[in-house]
């Protein structure tokens, strides 16, 4: 018990790990966002979500809403996914956020509760939309991201224009995320393997400290081992990456028809 | 900490990635600078650091845990520039990798963490271990200021991108469209968490880093110790930026002669016999929304006018006719009594700097 927050830590990295193997497991399959070409993929659904965040209209919003449904399940995410790593997290988290909101903003009253206190219809709408309209971008971007491999999200990013080393950056970022949480998922392992008995805060505290100190010299280390490898494979700081996109029709009628989507419901909802 | 999608308007947005953009920019042609061809893996290799340090689950005094940023400490190893990038990359790859954190938020999500996290911690870290040794334990108290403060720093901006949705963005019964609070509850629901835990994270992995790094590894502490104590820097960056102010400085002295071009006196300039003369008055009409000029000048100006006499009245020695000529010697006058200042200051600090060595 009084490891736990070696367990809890650990149980951070499985979840992270698991997330990841997901994605990829659900970019592997045959669906619709998966056929896209990743510009075409990551314009669209970008533009979807400017059009949640205009739109006004609660209707307009849960239109958007199947919209983002409609996408995941042609992209074969499943309702339960969607459930359990948005809609039920962003519920929760955003649901509290919103719940005062009920009593505090102005309106006529709708339900008395207390005295003093009553749900405004004001207030029904505030939080509502505030979670609709979260429930649906995250809906969306989350649809992106399990379909969307890293290498594509790259490639898109650099027909966005994003610099060259920022693309590069993110690729190397990435790839080193997935051994240092290894390492440090060793590291941790390691230490509740040949701890016995009860730490005092300070030593837990010194512990993860410790943990990521030496963490954070092999880092630096592996920064180093890196760049020479680069270095010994001629790279003198010019970046270069193989852009190959080619655009079909029907990822220019994905498009058309995302922004048209976009374009009705932020212009209805406003 | 991290803004999900639609809590905020898309302006806020907008002009929070206009902030980023700009942040991220300065950081990467400053870092270039310094690390030249080293920019890329180091940088990459820290983001995937402060990506896992976020996820580490720290004990925390009182029995609870909490999650720390990082950010104090990418300050203090990589300097504002690199932390700059390094926590936007990670937060990059939280957001298009792990959907943690919005798209449309990114740039906020970004300047209020990667960008005021960074810079607060570094300038709070420089400020407070100034001139101490590597291994000195006013460096941890330092490290962890800095970290305390960066977490409530960016808290603070983040409660202020909240609380002022309601203000601009609501619809036409006055019910807010975006987060719903206004200032006065959202800056303190947002920091009492941060005030109280998300802080004192911060601090705990800040300090107890900075000590690990102090027995361990003092050399990662070096880059940000300052130049007294980390050795000077590389030659070549500094003979370049010297090489830039000198220019800069040589530029600005020959352009001290377009002060000739002005037309009249800038508002509040006026000495008092201005307000005697009738050409002095319209001009302090005209440049006051034509207010009328008191017919007498202030007693108080009068008072504290006489207090001081400048040694070159209005820009010119009273032995130069030509006003550009005047303009140029005062500036070149202006310039070396500032380094004269200067130099004397700085060899008077160097004096006072402890005389032991480091490593």
């Amino acid at each position: 018990m009084q490891q736990a927050f070696i367990s809890s830590t650990l149980a951070g990295f499985t979840r992270v790990l698991g997330r990841a193997l997901t994605a990829e497991h659900i970019a592997r399959q045959r669906g619709l966002l998966q056929s896209l070409d990743p510009r075409a993929r990551l314009a669209g659904i970008l533009v979807l979500v400017l059009a949640v965040t205009l739109a006004h209209r609660l209707a307009a919003i849960a239109a958007l809403l199947i919209l983002a449904v409609a996408l995941a399940l042609l992209s074969r995410v499943s309702l339960a996914t969607l459930a359990r790593r948005v809609w039920l997290v962003v519920l929760a988290f955003t649901g509290v956020i919103a719940l005062p909101a009920l009593f505090l903003t102005p309106g006529n009253p709708l339900i008395i509760a207390g005295r003093t206190s009553a749900i405004t219809d004001g207030g029904l709408h505030t939080a509502l939309r505030l979670i609709m309209r979260v429930e649906t971008a995250v809906t969306l971007t989350t649809v992106l991201v399990l379909c969307t491999p890293w290498p594509h999200v790259l490639k898109a990013l650099r027909a966005f224009r994003v610099p060259r080393e920022v693309v590069m950056m993110l690729a190397m970022a990435h790839r080193y995320i997935f051994l240092l949480v290894e390492t440090a998922n060793q590291m941790f392992e390691a230490r509740q393997s040949r701890t016995v008995g009860t730490l005092t805060g300070a030593a837990r505290r010194q512990v993860a400290a410790r943990t990521a100190g030496v963490l954070m010299s092999k880092s630096m280390g592996l920064s180093e081992e890196v760049f020479l490898a680069m270095q010994s494979r001629g790279y003198r700081g010019e970046v270069r990456i193989i852009d190959e996109f080619r655009m079909r029709s029907r990822d220019v009628a994905f498009l058309c028809v995302a922004v048209a989507s976009a374009a009705v419901a932020a212009w209805l909802g406003w | 900490m991290h803004i999900p999608d639609g809590y905020l308007s898309p302006s806020t947005c907008a002009v929070l990635y206009g902030g980023a953009a700009a942040g991220w920019y300065v950081s990467l042609r400053r870092i270039k600078r310094v690390l030249m061809t080293r920019v890329v893996p180091l940088i990459s290799v820290f983001a995937a650091f402060s990506f896992v340090v976020m996820m580490f689950n720290l004990p925390l005094p009182g029995g609870t845990t909490g999650h720390a940023l990082g950010v104090a400490i990418a300050a203090i190893v990589l300097g504002p520039s690199g932390a700059v990038l390094a926590l936007s990359l990670a937060l990059a790859i939280q957001a298009l990798f792990f959907g943690d954190g919005g798209i449309s938020t990114l740039g906020a999500n970004c300047f209020n963490m990667a960008i005021v996290g960074s810079l607060v911690a570094y300038g709070t870290y420089r400020l407070l271990a100034s001139g101490a040794a590597l291994d000195s334990r006013r460096r941890v108290l330092a490290a962890a200021i800095a970290g305390y403060l960066a977490a409530n720093a960016s808290a603070l901006v983040a409660a202020v991108e909240f609380g002022v949705q309601p203000m601009f963005f609501h619809d036409a019964a006055g019910a807010p469209l975006y987060a719903p609070y206004p200032l006065r509850i959202a800056v303190p629901a947002m920091m009492i968490g941060h005030l109280t835990f998300a802080g004192i994270a911060e601090a705990v992995v800040s300090a107890g880093l900075v000590a690990y790094l102090q027995v361990a590894d003092p050399g990662l502490l070096r880059r940000t110790a300052g130049p007294a104590i980390a050795g000077e820097l590389p030659a070549l960056v500094q003979r370049r930026s010297l090489r830039r102010l000198w220019i800069s400085v040589a530029v600005l002295l020959l352009l001290t002669p377009l002060g000739v071009l002005a037309a009249g006196k800038a508002w509040g300039e006026w000495a008092p016999r201005d307000f005697a003369k009738p050409a002095g008055r319209q001009q302090i009409a005209a440049a006051s929304r034509n207010a009328p000029a008191p017919a007498v000048a202030p007693s108080g100006l009068q008072r504290l006018a006489s207090l001081w006499t400048a040694p070159f009245p209005a820009y010119a020695p009273s032995f130069v006719r030509s006003p550009s000529l005047g303009y140029l010697l005062s500036a070149m006058f202006g310039v070396g009594f500032v380094l004269l200042v200067s130099l004397t200051l700085q060899t008077f600090l160097r004096g006072r700097e402890p005389a032991h060595s480091v490593d």
